[in-house]
């Protein structure tokens, strides 16, 4: 049972849930093989209605207390540009497309998303151009993220400050 | 009247020159050896406790007390912190960590000038409590809250009071340009991070250590 997962994060983004909740884009959804979609709208007030049929479920909830697990059972993710949100899902190597919040200009949280699409690890359009891009984007191309490395933060701070070893 | 002018010059330019001479002594600090050492966290909403977390994650257990700062309004740190916590004393028996809230300094989006006023006004807040803890190293990765602690910090060290090794790491976010805590804090730290070699480029003290969350 293939399925999608949409996060908003602690935000609001009512044009990405009216945008992945209609009619059309979610036969799009369906004709890629997807039964399940779960949408976290966060502050949002664009409150879809759930349902559930034998083919195809939609779930619908602002927040939990932790995403892990909506995440885990996702094969594709698509998000806000929200860093917490990206790299959370890039470090469980889960498929994400980045949807950019037009109505957010010199959000600083686009610097990172634009980063990451240019090393490749992940997708990046508007909420327009989502449709087409869910029918037309290829996972496979999309490169591996290595873990960030604290490591090297906790040496270089045991020589600042004069730990012994 | 002018030989009191003169005076006054005299004294205030003693007083500037002193202030600088600290100041200067202060970041230019050589590092002591020692075993363990308190610190002074602060954490700011949503994502930048996240990254923090994620930093502390990885600190030894010389590394304590932790004392965490977080503004006043937000539920959502001090939950993620006390989570942290509790995770921590089942791998560190002897671990201790204490928390204190403060005024937030700025709400997104607010002016310039209003950011000016609250920051004085969370320093009155800051500054007794940063010389009540008098920590070995503060660490903070851009929340508007983190400005008035480290200038508080700072301030022990010209006053003679202590010296705080100040380590300010710029969120993960920041790819091409610093937040506004990190463009105040790049001249007020001791150790200014950042995480992206764009940013190396444009700020040369800075260290690039590549990603670290």
């Amino acid at each position: 049972m293939k399925c999608l997962f949409v996060t908003v994060g602690t935000t609001s983004f009512d044009d990405l849930i009216a945008c992945v909740s209609a009619q059309d884009t979610l036969q799009i959804i369906k004709s890629l093989g997807y039964s399940r979609l779960v949408l976290q709208i966060g502050r949002g007030t664009v409150v879809p209605e759930p349902f559930s049929t034998e083919s195809f479920t939609l779930d619908v909830y602002n927040y939990k207390d932790s995403l892990k697990e909506d995440l885990q059972k996702a094969d594709l993710v698509v998000s806000h540009a929200g860093a917490g949100s990206c790299l959370e899902t890039l470090e469980k190597g889960k498929p994400l497309v980045v949807v950019i919040n037009e109505k957010l200009m010199n959000n600083h949280q686009l610097e990172l998303a634009k980063q990451l699409h240019k090393e490749g690890h992940l997708f990046y359009c508007t909420c327009s151009t989502l449709p087409g891009l869910l029918q037309s984007m290829d996972l496979s191309t999309l490169k591996c993220f290595p873990p960030g490395q604290p490591e090297k933060f906790s040496a270089f701070l045991d020589k600042v400050v004069g730990l012994q070893k | 009247m002018e030989g009191v002018l003169i005076l006054a010059a005299l004294g205030g330019g003693t007083v500037a020159v002193f202030i600088a001479l600290r100041f200067w002594i202060v970041l230019h600090h050589r590092v002591v050896p020692r075993e363990s050492l308190s610190l002074l966290v602060v954490a700011g909403s949503g994502g930048h406790t996240t990254e923090i977390l994620r930093l502390l994650g990885n600190l030894s257990n010389a590394y304590s007390p932790r004392h965490y700062i977080f503004a006043d309004t937000d539920e959502m740190s001090a939950h993620k912190i006390r989570a942290f916590e509790v995770d921590r004393a089942e791998r560190y028996s002897s671990t201790m960590y204490t928390t204190h809230r403060i005024p937030r300094s700025r709400e997104v989006r607010q002016s310039w000038l209003s950011t000016v006023l609250t920051t004085f006004y969370s320093m009155l807040h800051s500054f007794p409590l940063t010389f009540r803890l008098k920590p070995d190293l503060v660490l903070c990765n851009g929340p508007g809250t983190c400005v008035p602690i480290c200038l508080s910090a700072l301030l022990l060290g010209i006053l003679g009071i202590k010296k705080v090794i100040i380590v300010y790491v710029e969120s993960v976010c920041r790819v091409e340009t610093l937040s506004l805590s990190g463009k105040i804090l790049y001249y007020l730290s001791d150790y200014f991070i950042v995480q992206w070699p764009t940013l190396k480029e444009k700020y040369p003290k800075s260290v690039y250590l590549g990603r670290i969350v």
